[in-house]
């Protein structure tokens, strides 16, 4: 230690260091200076802090931070992001808007955006009911399979979902009501069984073959109507086909007869209003995409 | 600088090793290295390595390969955006990286090689800092002149001529770094465009970016830290030196025939004392890049430049020695003409070394000025034996293999994933459809043909999504050159072949004209219920 040092600090012989000065059981400490570089960079972050808090909001205030000279906030940096994702959206939307819907399948990226959209709305708004998979479920239709109440053309598909089925939101609604056959004593318990029978002989499952013998009048006089004298049904009517494997409400004799004496009526709103026109297109060929969707018939054919 | 007393031409240098152990201090400032510049045989190779380096990095992204018109014509690129490495009549598609990988551990056993035989070779020769450190040093010397005039001008208080060199110098090297920042990103573009683009700054952000962080750490690595990064930054010293056994080549003092040193040789010898050959001139320490003193035996700092091999040389040409007082030996050699040189073996805090104290310069030279004949000098043998055997089998089995495996590897391939949701589908004929995405890689460099069937599914169709009216037993899949084709498709089995609920069946890939083809095994899956 020199004699004429003003802080009497001791310098370490070894390292020719100053020690801090402390002593703890005889251990000292050097009191090394820090890097140079390391207390530059740390001037430097003091001053990029400075500017930064008056750049952004940065200070908490009561109410709300200050706001900074830049104006920016993360809620409005998302504004901006939506909007310009809505921007580039509104062109793509209204060429949708424009083009017929059986005319988009021959524009290549118009029809992927639209199936790409469709999809995501549809996990949105029907994935509730038809499933994420729109593999449905009781009561509700299977949307991959090529069994369709309504039409399975790509415009039959877009009314459906514009206007919704047996809804009062919208008089252009899908309507139809099959008559309470037993509930409302139309047909004789027996003869609804009979006809149950002759269902299931339309559709190629087992059954009595004595008793579905006996239902083939009631089925011509009561059923035929609406499903057809074969059971194929009719879309204009939304008869489900009687005749092929895919049930509904359930394909099995107790299932049929329970449908005969007090049918259920499924119900689906209308989306038209809600989503618009582009939306609901894109619901329409994304559900058309999914692996059952029936070409437009054309005048010719 | 001073002339050796007995007249001779050998000047001595006042070179002190900085990073010698006894003069590093944990706590003391770097002390800046000024390394004289050699010449001779090393460093003749080391200008001819340095060329042949910096050219293969300058030049090879300027290579043109035609490959047609489908892929780019860059020799050596890789493609980022489009997930393709092309190494001129090689292209490697993402999962075909096993053979970068292959590549890399091949370099790893070369390494062993290496280092096992010719010791720190990478470091002294090859290593980026090592190429770039030298040509940083060539502009300094040439800016401001050897180590004389650069150990006097940092003495120097700035001064307009001062300052002119040094911003000259930093300028140069700068120019450097940015070339050498500029260069690399040629391997990841079209390199006419991107240069056209580079200079008309209409090149895209990242590209200026990555020239700037590459100019930053050659800047700062070749031109300022130097041989910090070989001593504290880099692990490959530790790793390397951890190879080294007693037949690597390392550069050696050889002191069997340097001790007792002496600058003062002849009036020594005059006065009945025994001296070897070294005159302590300091030579081989003024080269030094690392700073330190060969003479004090193997250093972690020390690369292996081989630059005090050449410094020593020239120093024992002039007062009429042999060659290699320093040179490249193995530790086997040093201790049998330790023995030969009559030097005892000491027991020093454990370790059991040599005493160069005890170096009988009679052994050293038993005739006048000529060296004994049973001292070892490095022959082939150091590079020849088990170690080295195995590596090199290994290192040809791997490169065999992936040889093999480059001719052998298909150019046609073939992925599958089943739907999940749905699993299946009940169609209204009681039939089941399931879906999957196919995924067809054409890795061939010309549009191509494929016919997409199933086997294994009796009855089943397959069709495009939306092409239903085309079901059928297989269906013609066009792919363009060097692309992959997803699509979804749908594949309908009637219940009359379900066998199973989940039920393993093929999907076959093949061209048309049926040279290349390729299965893939997949799973069609039914509800419950349908197999009874």
């Amino acid at each position: 230690m020199s004699s004429d040092d003003h802080h009497k600090k001791e310098v370490d012989e070894l390292s020719g260091t100053e020690t801090t000065g402390h002593e703890w059981d005889g251990i000292k400490e050097l009191d090394t200076p820090l890097p140079r570089w390391w207390v530059w960079t740390f001037y430097a972050t003091i001053v990029f802090a400075i500017g930064y808090v008056i750049y952004y909001p940065a200070i908490p205030m009561l109410e709300t931070s200050s706001a900074g000279i830049s104006g920016i906030t993360a809620r409005g940096e998302l504004e901006k992001t939506m909007a310009a994702v809505g921007a580039e959206q509104a062109v793509k939307l209204e060429q949708l808007k424009n083009t017929p819907i059986e005319k988009v399948a021959g524009q290549e990226e118009l029809y992927r955006y639209a199936v790409a959209g469709g999809a995501s709305l549809y996990k949105v708004y029907c994935s509730q009911c038809h499933g994420s998979g729109a593999q449905g479920a009781a009561g509700y239709p299977n949307l991959n399979d090529d069994d369709w109440i309504w039409g399975g053309s790509v415009e039959a598909i877009y009314t459906t979902i514009a206007h919704g089925v047996r809804n009062e939101d919208d008089e252009d609604a899908r309507l139809s009501e099959m008559p309470a056959f037993g509930r409302d004593q139309i047909l004789e318990k027996d003869v609804v069984r009979a006809v149950a029978a002759y269902v299931r002989k339309l559709s190629g499952q087992d059954h009595d073959a004595a008793l579905a013998e006996k239902g083939a009048e009631p089925y011509a006089d009561n059923c035929a109507a609406c499903h057809g004298e074969d059971g194929k049904g009719n879309r204009d009517l939304g008869a489900p086909n009687l005749s092929d494997a895919i049930w509904l409400y359930g394909g099995g004799r107790d299932d049929i007869i329970t449908q005969i004496n007090a049918p259920r009526h499924g119900v689906m709103p209308p989306w038209l209003q809600r989503l618009g026109e582009a939306r609901v297109k894109q619901l329409a060929l994304y559900v058309h995409s999914l692996g059952g969707g029936e070409k437009t018939k054309t005048a010719s054919e | 600088m001073t002339a050796m007393d007995d007249g001779s031409a050998v000047t001595t240098f006042s070179a002190e090793p900085v990073n010698s152990k006894e003069n590093r201090s944990l706590y003391e400032a770097r002390k800046r290295i000024h390394p004289k510049r050699a010449e001779g045989f090393y460093r003749s190779l080391k200008w001819v390595v340095m060329a042949a380096t910096l050219g293969v990095y300058y030049i090879t992204p300027w290579i043109r390969w035609d490959r047609g018109e489908y892929a780019p014509d860059q020799a050596v690129l890789i493609d980022l955006a489009n997930a393709r490495f092309y190494f001129f009549f090689i292209e490697i598609w993402p999962q075909e990286f096993f053979f970068v990988a292959g590549l890399l551990v091949m370099a790893g056993i070369g390494l062993f090689l290496v280092t096992s035989t010719v010791g720190r070779a990478w470091c002294g020769y090859t290593c980026p800092q090592t190429v770039w450190v030298d040509l940083f040093l060539v502009v300094e010397r040439a800016v401001e002149g050897d180590r004389n005039a650069r150990i006097r001008l940092d003495k120097e208080p700035m001064s307009a001529s001062k300052f002119s060199k040094r911003f000259t110098k930093h300028a140069i090297w700068l120019l450097i770094a940015v070339a050498t920042g500029g260069a690399w990103i040629f391997y990841f573009a079209d390199a006419p465009t991107l240069a056209k683009d580079l200079f008309t700054l209409q090149a895209p952000f990242i590209a200026y970016a990555t020239v700037g962080v590459l100019a930053a750490t050659t800047y700062i690595f070749g031109g300022l830290l130097r041989e910090q990064v070989c001593t504290y930054m880099c692990p490959w010293p530790r790793i390397q030196a951890a190879m080294l056994d007693e037949n690597s080549l390392t550069v050696t003092y050889n002191n069997w025939r340097g001790e007792p040193r002496s600058r003062h040789a002849k009036r020594v010898r005059a006065e009945g004392k025994l001296v070897g050959d070294c005159v302590d001139c300091n030579a081989c320490v003024a080269v030094c890049p690392m700073g330190i003193d060969i003479r004090e035996g193997q250093q972690l700092e020390c690369i292996t430049c081989a630059l005090c091999i050449d410094a020593c040389n020239g120093v024992m040409e002039k007062i009429g020695f042999e060659h290699g007082l320093i040179s490249y030996a193995t530790l086997a050699e040093y201790d049998t003409n330790m023995r030969v040189s009559g030097s005892q073996r000491i027991d020093v805090a454990g370790d059991i070394v040599w005493d160069p104290a005890s170096i009988d310069p009679e052994k050293v030279r038993p005739q006048e000025s000529k060296l004994n004949t049973e001292f070892k000098h490095t022959g082939l043998s150091s590079f020849i034996r088990p170690r080295t055997l195995v590596y090199i089998a290994i290192w040809c089995a791997l490169g065999l293999g992936l040889l093999a495996a480059l001719f052998m590897r298909d150019r046609l391939d073939i992925n599958v994933r089943h739907d999940r949701n749905p699993l299946y589908v009940v169609l209204s004929d009681g039939a089941i459809r399931n879906g999957y995405e196919v995924k067809i890689l054409n890795m061939k460099l010309e549009p191509r043909s494929f016919r997409l069937s199933v086997a294994g599914l009796k009855g089943a169709s397959i069709w495009l999504a939306g092409g239903q009216d085309t079901a059928g037993k297989s269906l013609k899949v066009d792919v363009k050159p060097d692309q992959l084709k997803a699509m979804k498709v749908f594949v309908r089995a009637p219940r009359s072949s379900i066998t199973a609920q989940k039920q393993g069946f093929q999907f076959v890939v093949e061209t048309i004209g049926g040279q290349e083809n390729e299965t893939y095994e997949a799973q069609f899956v039914s509800p419950e219920g349908v197999v009874k």
